[in-house]
């Protein structure tokens, strides 16, 4: 049994300001890195008043970005009982206090019930494991960019040529729309479902961090120099930084499947985890 | 703003705003368009400088403050937007991403510019923000209302649509094509 020393609640409105007042430090380098190689005027402009408003929305607790998104939540390890209402209420008192936008809406109706609550809200993932600790990772993902989602049920004929014309498309497509340079996290395999959210997933992994599969390493490296030099740039404005990492995940797949899934991350890739160990002390981290 | 600083502006230009911006996105647009043609606007809406966002609020006090107010996607409006040009006056829309090109049709005839602010800069922008001089369409729901900010200094803002048909986006989007292209063949 896992003790929690401060109520869980409280546990997930930590969670949620830190995800969203302070970005990744992965995603912080990559920013600085690429306004050192940037060579076009307004995309250095750009870049500068990204890193300018990074620190001034963690100098003064305030989220990065006012599109707050819609936090998914993963939780894995040892299952503490009651996670599911403490996820919702540290949710509703995050969007007061915080504060966070009330972004949820009834799809048809489009009522806003407040607090990022409503039917399905929020997404929570389990995965349960023997271990003896607990961790909740979320991810707030605002609309400009998770709009710009793309799935394809690609023909295993189509194959790596076609996976790389998709995802080429999916990015340069979607332009200034989903606030580049973004993080483009890429699905390949499984079924359709697991497809998408593979691409979600891939955006949970620090940019900082190698590809230690081979196939998907390589992938990655060519799709980042082809996007890079399509002129883009920040907030599709032309420039040379158009995306900050690529990051692929594949599963198998039917013999007869190749789906493919494109989930761009803005440049506020936002993501924060916590650790609870059995002794019930919290840990946080962006790693 | 008046029609003819809005003309001597070119695409590539960067300017920082001074004075009232009123917000509006999907459905600010939506009901103001569904108004009668005789029907009075809002105050501050003819001839206004637009700003795509839907900012978060906090009320201090009986006060609102504004916490972040970041630009919002402008192509969400594209089909909405030349209306509201011609309509209102609108003589600035300030957004993210661009818009399309009757929009851009509509700005070079009736005087309007396109500013691209910085996407997600949202607490910088905040703080450009003096005061929140009143909200209408409050039903609308925090990030749809339409709030009128008094600005100072409020940028930094690429013009990226100019008044004379130039666009910034549609100068990236040839050089994008030629990779699109390359890939598509
Ligand atoms: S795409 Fe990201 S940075 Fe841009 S407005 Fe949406 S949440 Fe903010």
């Amino acid at each position: 049994m896992i003790k929690v020393p401060e109520p869980l609640e409280d546990v997930i409105v930590n969670l949620l300001r830190l995800a969203n007042t302070k970005l990744p430090e992965d995603i912080g380098w990559a920013l600085e890195a690429a306004a050192a190689w940037e060579t076009n005027d307004i995309a250095r402009s750009q870049l500068g008043g990204i890193m300018d408003n990074v620190k001034k929305a963690e100098f003064a607790g305030r989220p990065m970005c006012q599109d707050t998104g819609i936090p998914v939540f993963y939780v894995t390890g040892k299952i503490i009982p009651g996670t599911e209402d403490a996820i919702r209420s540290g949710l509703r008192k995050a969007t007061d206090t915080i504060p966070l936008r009330p972004n949820t809406v009834h799809p048809i109706t489009r009522k806003n019930p407040g607090g990022n609550l409503g039917k399905g809200m929020p997404i929570i993932r389990y995965r349960p494991t023997d271990d003896n600790f607990t961790e909740i990772t979320v991810i707030p993902k605002g609309a400009g960019s998770e709009n710009m989602t793309r799935l394809a049920m690609l023909n295993p004929a189509d194959g790596i040529d076609g996976i790389k014309k998709f995802v080429i498309s999916a990015v340069l497509e979607a332009g200034g729309r989903p606030c580049p340079p973004t993080v483009v996290g890429i699905g390949i395999g499984g079924t359709a479902d697991r497809c998408v959210e593979l691409s979600k997933e891939a955006l949970l992994v620090p940019a900082d961090s190698v590809n230690d599969d081979k196939d998907e390493r390589e992938l990655e490296e060519e799709l980042f120099t082809i996007l890079n030099s399509s002129g883009l740039g920040p907030m599709g404005l032309g420039g040379d930084t158009t995306v900050l990492k690529v990051r692929v995940m594949t599963e198998c797949c039917h013999t007869a499947s190749l789906p493919a899934a494109v989930n761009i991350s803005c440049w506020a890739s936002r993501r924060a985890t916590v650790k609870i160990s059995a002794d019930g002390s919290a840990e946080y981290r962006q790693k | 703003m008046d029609e003819r600083t809005v003309r001597a502006l070119k695409a590539g230009d960067v300017v920082f705003i001074d004075g009232t911006i009123v917000t509006g996105r999907d459905e600010m647009h939506m009901r103001a368009l569904s108004l009668k043609k005789d029907a009075r606007p809002p105050n501050g809406l003819k001839g206004a400088t637009l700003y795509h966002c839907g900012p978060i609020m906090q009320r201090e006090n009986s006060k609102w403050k504004v916490i972040a107010a970041g630009p919002t996607t402008s192509a969400r409006m594209n089909s909405l937007e030349a209306e509201m040009i011609s309509r209102y006056g609108i003589r600035a829309v300030i957004g993210k991403g661009g818009m399309s090109g009757d929009v851009l049709e509509a700005m070079k005839e009736h005087g309007c510019v396109y500013l691209a602010a910085i996407g997600g800069a949202a607490v910088s922008l905040a703080e450009c923000i003096n005061e929140v001089k009143g909200v209408e369409w409050e039903d609308l729901g925090m990030a749809e209302a339409m709030w009128k900010f008094e600005a100072e200094r409020f940028g930094p803002l690429t013009v990226a649509m100019d008044a004379h048909g130039s666009s910034i986006y549609n100068d990236v989007a040839s050089k994008v094509n030629g990779t699109l292209k390359k890939y598509h063949s």
